[in-house]
């Protein structure tokens, strides 16, 4: 923990500083890049929501910022994801060691996972598993670590706290599940919390409960979320910013407004017009209308814009030129599109 | 929605809490198991105490009484070609023969799950090289290997217990192994791994408690495996050496009269036949018992 140089963080109240970073797999196929020089940032208190189709390296970009990826040699993550941890001191995780990772996991950052039905080990009470993690970082008493687990049970919303430490999982139902999944992550107060998809498996009734709950435990500790998700209902609802990823690159980065509003890259586009509208404005004026084709192999890229070969504004000799860059489109907006504004009808 | 979320799913809430010793009830519904862990228990306490409240002992020779049938006089089971009581021998042979099971199955297991977790955890070549590693001891017909081995040592207890041990720990660490290879890409090892858990968390704490249901079964199992082991190379005359007595050597110097002592073999027979059924009985009763779908039944 010395010898991590202080690094560079403009911002004090940044939390998550992610700069260029890559992550790919080496298959017996060849190399995979999953995520390609992708940059963010993240300030307390705030929620970025990351949004793409399945393949588009959102679930890889969260376990990569905490090195959940497998080890190398299979898995190699270059670029540099600076962390403000709960005492203040930055670190770099694309290059910490492995024993001072164990001690980020679940301390600086924690996780939430989608499945809540297999993130519990069934043998396990679920008091002891929050208290593990607990005990692990904060060096309490089974007895201390169980009532601050009691604490966070009834933090979370589960009636009845002292009784339910002594469940097994497979006597809660989903919610409740991941409401424990919740109190875990929680358990030792993390900066950052990446939530992977933490409503997809649950009754919507209950994905309403369990983004409302998020959002006061957010509102009460100031920690940053990653939000990722496909659902973009789900996104306006909690998210201040969205980054939306497609083959591993960012393609458009905004504020949650704008991006609704005016959408500059024509796959977020697509994505939005792809989303069913119940509201009765939105009935029969539009069809619900799906992106053509899916994701590009990651092995052979089209040539320039990955997003060329489904996308209705391509223009040949100008989209498969080379990589578009990612432009400033707007102050705070970002996209990778050469044509954004001939798209659009927007002055660039 | 704040007020909503302080109320419990009805259905966790109307579910009672989970017995305790589910699965030793299902356990006792196990009738075969339930006999094979009384004969076990009632083996164990017979060669614990029994010689104590015998009035030979297992090297006492009375040379007038060779060959005594059972139940013909002051020895209830009768003496042997050199007038020692057969009771006395068969509960002391009892001893070794239950300690060389007990102690090579838990050196086999300790040995089993240790190669079996970590090939199973970190997988990749540590993991393929120690597997193949088991495979090339699985070639090996044991009894060949024990009877090879056991030629060239100096045949004592505890050179018997490690002979028999490392020849029978392949088959707990392949099931090891496969469980754990399982379980590892299941999403609350990642979960763990993402609260902070090192690997050796991970891998005993929370990886290896969802395997001990075909553990625990393989230790039974090895138990049985190990005292008939023990009576092959007693009995084949490489294992314990007399005067010490295991049912295995008690077989073997049986082998002359046959004939006109029967029940030198037999009784010992019976001891090995009795304590191996009943091991693989509870074996059996174990396997129902810890299996996690039979759950509610």
């Amino acid at each position: 923990m010395t010898q991590t140089a202080p690094r560079v963080m403009q911002d004090e109240e940044d939390v998550l500083d992610v700069r260029n970073l890559g992550i790919s797999f080496r298959t017996p196929a060849g190399e995979i890049p999953a995520v390609r020089d992708v940059s963010f940032r993240i300030r307390r208190g705030e929620t970025l929501a990351l949004v793409g189709e399945s393949g588009s390296g959102k679930s890889v970009t969260s376990l990569g910022i905490l090195r959940l990826t497998p080890k190398p040699p299979f898995c190699s993550i270059t670029g540099q994801v600076l962390l403000r941890g709960r005492d203040g001191t930055v670190r770099d995780l694309a290059s910490l060691p492995e024993d001072e990772m164990r001690d980020v996991r679940g301390r600086d950052a924690a996780m939430v996972f989608q499945e809540p039905m297999t993130s519990l080990n069934p043998v396990h009470r679920v008091g002891d598993q929050i208290a593990e993690s607990i005990r692990f970082h904060e060096g309490l008493s089974r007895r201390a670590a169980l009532d601050k687990a009691a604490g966070l049970l009834d933090l979370v919303g589960i009636p009845d706290p002292r009784r339910r430490l002594g469940a097994y999982p497979h006597e809660l139902s989903g919610g409740m599940r991941q409401r424990v999944m919740i109190a875990m992550a929680l358990a030792c107060e993390p900066r950052l919390l990446i939530a992977d998809e933490p409503t997809t498996a649950l009754d919507v009734t209950i994905q309403a409960q369990i983004l409302d709950l998020l959002r006061r435990l957010q509102e009460r500790t100031r920690m940053a979320v990653i939000f990722i998700t496909h659902n973009l209902g789900v996104v306006a609802e909690i998210a201040d910013r969205v980054m939306v990823m497609y083959s591993g690159r960012v393609v458009e980065q905004a504020a949650v407004r704008p991006l609704f509003r005016s959408p500059l890259m024509p796959y977020t586009r697509g994505l939005l017009r792809s989303v069913p509208r119940l509201d009765f404005a939105g009935l029969g004026r539009e069809p619900l209308a799906a992106i053509p084709g899916t994701v590009p192999d990651p092995l052979e890229p089209p040539p320039g814009c990955s997003f060329g070969p489904r996308c209705g504004g391509f223009l040949p000799g100008t989209c498969d030129a080379a990589v578009p860059p990612l432009e400033e489109a707007r102050p705070g907006h970002q996209v990778r599109c050469v044509r954004w504004s001939a798209l659009t009808g927007e002055a660039a | 929605m704040s007020a909503s979320s302080s109320v419990a799913p009805p259905a966790a809430a109307a579910r009672p809490a989970r017995r305790r010793g589910g699965a030793l009830r299902r356990f006792l519904r196990h009738r075969l198991a339930v006999f094979g862990a009384g004969v076990i228990l009632f083996l164990t306490l017979a060669c614990a105490l029994g010689p104590y409240l015998l009035p030979f002992t297992d090297t006492h020779i009375d040379i007038m009484q060779r060959f005594a049938p059972p139940f013909s006089g002051a020895h209830v089971l009768g003496t042997d070609a050199l007038g020692r009581d057969m009771l006395a021998r068969l509960l002391m042979a009892g001893r070794i023969s239950l300690l060389v099971g007990f102690s090579a199955m838990a050196i086999s297991m300790v040995i089993g799950i240790a190669v079996g977790i970590v090939s199973g955890y970190y997988g990749g070549v540590v993991g393929t090289v120690l597997m193949r590693f088991v495979d090339a001891m699985l070639c090996f017909p044991s009894i060949f290997l024990l009877l090879a081995i056991s030629a060239l040592i100096n045949a004592s207890v505890s050179s018997i217990i490690l002979l028999i041990a490392i020849t029978s720990w392949m088959e707990v660490a392949r099931i090891v192994e496969a469980q754990i290879r399982a379980l590892r890409a299941r999403d609350f090892a990642v979960a763990a791994e993402a609260l902070g858990a090192s690997d050796r968390r991970v891998m005993f704490r929370e990886l290896l408690p969802n395997a001990i249901a075909p553990i625990v079964v393989a230790a039974t199992l090895n138990v049985a495996h190990a005292i008939l082991a023990e009576s092959y190379i007693s009995f084949l005359g490489y294992g314990i050496q007399p005067p010490t007595p295991s049912w295995g050597n008690m077989l073997d110097s049986a082998q002359s009269y046959l004939t006109s002592a029967p029940w030198l073999a037999i009784l010992p027979g019976l001891a090995i036949t009795l304590a191996v059924t009943s091991f693989n009985f509870i074996g059996d009763g174990l396997r129902d018992a810890l299996d996690p779908r039979m759950d509610g039944r």
